[in-house]
């Protein structure tokens, strides 16, 4: 392990948890497609607290790429333009769905929200799967649009790798919707649900397993690398995790098929960035495409100080959610009583105008760095200050009337 | 190791040489498009959480009812404005690979880490917010309150990190040149001790709550101007216009700040606010008229005023457009016009404020002639025109680097076929975007009014 590897170890991290959670989020997008209102209704509230969190597991993966190892980025990213571009797309098309959601009352509308967040929740997954198939067939060249902007994503490659992106998906969802249903009490929605788990488990099973053949074919070097040292653990673990899962669901212990599910999908990140390492690009490998020392150990630093505020983060709101806390419909807040009566604050508009004229003078007159710092800091003082004393007293009304 | 990097070196340099991009113009306006639908969100992301929180505030310390309502209902239009906010920041952020990969595979190590932070702060952001909008009745009143908390802070920070990205595009600092690549970087002296980062944080965080409010605001207006003016209305009305009303008149002095900053370490873009075409001691002022490649012709002029306001001093040389070679001159007449309009407004929009604050400190009631609650219909869109006119102004005024005298914007560009279709394509979908919105903020404006207990307090006072 060297310091060049240790952003990839971020970027494979971010990407399994973008394939398990964002595939998630994908997936009960794509189930609002069929279904009675019930079972759309239950898919589409599941994921409502957590979407906007997951997907930034997207966008982690795209910064630490792109400062970690600049080089690949560009050409990545210039390369497959297409299938980003609709990648694209579509998340826009996905976050308009939501907010368009709240705003729906006829189930009409909601099917037409509904309809097009399906939609949309196929074609990303895809484009990003597809995306994936270029990089790992070799299809992308060092360099700005250096490879066929056509045949890097539409080769069978990266028609196997999107494809998986998208059962995966389904999958994931459909285990996680059933679980959910669990937590529920509802008989019918983990009925349905585990049904379809089922199902679409050996769907991504068999898809995975085929598509072996195909990277055999178009991408020997990935599979030689899946069929042998660490690649090969990946392939097993990832089959291994299937199976339980599929066993967890009939035995109906939902909560072990919650994790066994992750992994299996995980597994498949993991093994593919196994087995293309040490390439990055053809003639690329990781430790040319690496940023210099000083931005790999800045992007590292950053990284473990973020996990700092990010894990317990995370780990509160997946708590609540797992928790049925969140499962109520719209429940009334508790209004509260009186704490302190509301009282007029001359002080503190005096305080304002003091703030006002120390900042803008010092900001305006004198030309210093310690001047203009006081100043903002002074300028601040007055919005703050301000801002109470007119906001709190202007809101509750005019004393004269 | 040497080696390595020598390869590296050379493998970068070559791959990523310059391209002949036919489409040039057209990357840049659908980046320019991209970023003008983003950056009214970042607005309300920046702005719009400390304001509902403030209200969750006032009903904590009042027990009125009403201030719950206004607080839960103006929540879901956070939550909507955040869902859109967040997808149309990712397409940003695949633009900067999909338009520019000579800009990204060159400097990315050098301020991608901003990115890094901003995408922490995001996932802060998107934690909290569901947290926020789903625990209303599942967390206790305090607990509720708290979790804003995150969501204001990680919107400051956010915005911060991006801002001292382009703060460094406009004064690229933290690495030298080699061969075409960045070495000897230091990413964070980049990010932070480039010139442009404090001012525009300041000029940027102001702005946030200028455009929230006068948005917020001007809505309130129209149902003032409707007759809507209960204790809730009134109290929607109030706050917004508060805040922005107090930083309208300070950003006057902010900006005031960011112009003497550009005037120093980007003296073309200086130069090209104003239309000065040669350098000049006591350079005059001209306001409105027409840059014809030599002088402002059909403008007011203002004898010495640029100096001062450059450098406080009616004396000062202020440097022209013939400083640098025509190639190296951004276009003079879209930065002016730009500039013009910013600031226009912004005096409008601190006229405004310090109209509300005033009538408010003598007479301790709202204005009551019609013509305010016009002005304030005004504003809200105003402050949006005057927001995206700002940001041209810096971001044109930088042309034609994409990394002040560093990078070309020609030399950054993709070698990709195809960018009138993704403009076209984007061009549509945004469309739609703003059409959707449109109709999901009309739809929860015009969701019943529910006040608990009929806006009684709970408590007597």
């Amino acid at each position: 392990m060297h310091l060049v590897d240790v952003p990839l170890l971020l970027i494979l991290a971010g990407l399994s948890a973008y394939a398990v959670l964002g595939g998630a989020d994908f997936g009960a997008g794509m189930w609002q497609l069929v279904g009675g209102p019930r079972l759309r209704e239950h898919a589409h509230h599941s994921m409502g607290p957590v979407w906007e969190a997951n997907h930034v597991w997207l966008i982690f993966v795209l910064v630490v790429c792109w400062t970690a190892y600049p080089r690949a980025f560009g050409s990545i990213m210039s390369t497959l333009a297409v299938p980003f571009f609709i990648a694209g797309i579509g998340i826009v098309l996905r976050g308009t769905a939501y907010a368009l959601r709240s705003g729906t009352v006829s189930l009409r509308e909601q099917r037409t929200v509904e309809i097009v967040l399906a939609c949309s929740s196929i074609l990303t997954p895809f484009a990003l799967g597809a995306a994936i198939g270029g990089i790992a067939s070799g299809r992308v060249p060092v360099g700005n649009a250096g490879g066929d902007l056509a045949s890097s994503w539409l080769n069978p490659t990266s028609a196997l790798t999107g494809g998986l992106a998208v059962v995966t998906a389904v999958y994931l969802a459909a285990v996680y919707l059933a679980a959910d249903g669990v937590r529920l009490g509802d008989a019918e929605l983990v009925r349905a649900y585990r049904l379809r788990a089922l199902v679409s488990g050996l769907v991504a099973g068999a898809v995975a397993l085929g598509g072996l053949l195909v990277v055999r074919s178009d991408a020997r070097p990935i599979w030689d690398g899946l069929t042998s040292g660490s690649g090969l653990a990946a392939v097993i673990v990832s089959a291994v995790a299937g199976t339980a899962t599929l066993l967890a669901i009939l035995q109906g212990r939902f909560q072990l098929a919650r994790g066994t599910a992750a992994l299996a999908v995980a597994a498949i990140a993991v093994g593919w960035v196994l087995a293309q390492r040490p390439v990055f690009l053809p003639g690329l490998t990781i430790e040319e495409a690496a940023a210099g020392r000083s931005t790999l150990w800045a992007i590292i630093v950053t990284v473990a100080i973020g996990a700092v505020v990010l894990v317990p983060s995370l780990f509160f709101l997946f708590r609540l959610v797992l928790r049925g806390r969140f499962d109520a419909d719209e429940p009334e807040p508790e209004t509260v009583a009186a704490a302190t009566p509301a009282q007029a604050r001359p002080n503190l508009l005096l305080v304002a105008g003091a703030c006002l004229a120390v900042g803008a003078g010092l900001m305006l007159v004198v030309d210093a760095r310690w001047a203009l710092i006081v100043g903002v800091v002074g300028l601040f003082g007055f919005l703050v200050t301000g801002f109470l004393a007119v906001a709190t007293s202007a809101a509750e009304g005019e004393p004269q009337e | 190791m040497v080696t390595a990097a020598a390869h590296a070196a050379v493998v970068g340099a070559g791959a990523f040489a310059p391209v002949d991009q036919d489409y040039l113009f057209q990357a840049r306006q659908m980046q320019a498009m991209s970023f003008a639908a983003h950056i009214p969100l970042v607005c309300f992301g920046v702005a719009f959480p400390a304001l509902v929180m403030f209200v969750e505030w006032l009903h904590l310390r009042t027990g009125k009812p009403l201030y719950l309502t206004l607080a839960r209902r103006w929540s879901k239009i956070m939550l909507a404005l955040f869902a859109v906010g967040v997808v149309t920041g990712t397409i940003l952020s695949f633009e900067l690979g999909l338009l520019w990969p000579n800009f990204m595979a060159t400097f990315g190590d050098v301020f991608g880490l901003g990115f890094a932070v901003e995408g922490f702060s995001f996932f802060v952001e998107a934690i909290f917010i569901a947290v926020y909008i789903y625990g209303w009745g599942s967390l206790s009143p305090r607990a509720h309150f708290l979790t804003g908390i995150p969501i204001v802070i990680s919107g400051f920070t956010g915005s911060l990190m991006v801002i001292a990205v382009n703060g460094w595009m406009n004064h690229p600092t933290g690495f030298r040149l080699e061969n075409g690549q960045a070495v000897d970087v230091h990413p964070f002296a980049a990010l932070f001790e480039n010139g442009y980062f404090w001012h525009e944080l300041v000029h940027m965080y102001l702005a946030a709550y200028i455009v929230t409010g006068f948005l917020v605001a001007s809505i309130y207006a129209l149902g003032w101007l409707k007759g809507r003016r209960g204790p809730y209305e009134r109290a929607a009305l109030v706050i917004p216009l508060t805040i922005a009303s107090l930083a309208a008149p300070a950003q006057v002095i902010v900006g005031d700040w960011a112009a003497r900053d550009v005037a120093k370490t980007q003296p073309v873009k200086l130069a090209a606010l104003e239309g000065l075409a040669t350098t000049t001691r006591g350079a005059p002022e001209h306001l409105l008229g027409w840059y014809d490649g030599h002088e402002v012709k059909y403008g007011i002029r203002i004898p010495r005023l640029l100096s001062v306001l450059a450098f406080h001093d009616p004396n000062a040389t202020v440097k022209g457009l013939d400083t640098v070679p025509a190639d190296e001159r951004p276009p003079v007449n879209v930065v002016r016009f730009a500039f013009q309009t910013m600031v226009g407004i912004g005096v409008m929009l601190a006229g405004i404020g310090t109209f509300f604050i005033g009538v408010w400190l003598r007479k301790r009631r709202l204005p009551r002639s019609v013509w305010f609650y016009r002005a304030l219909l005004l504003a809200g869109p105003l402050s949006l025109v005057a927001l995206v006119a700002g940001w041209m102004t810096t971001e044109v005024g930088r042309q034609p680097w994409v990394v002040y005298g560093v990078m070309r914007t020609t030399d950054a560009v993709t070698g990709a076929n195809g960018i009138p279709v993704g403009y076209a394509t984007l061009a549509l979908v945004y469309l739609g975007l703003v059409v959707a919105v449109a109709w999901v903020l009309r739809r929860l404006a015009r969701a019943p009014l529910d006040i608990p207990n009929g806006g009684a307090i709970d408590a007597p006072r």
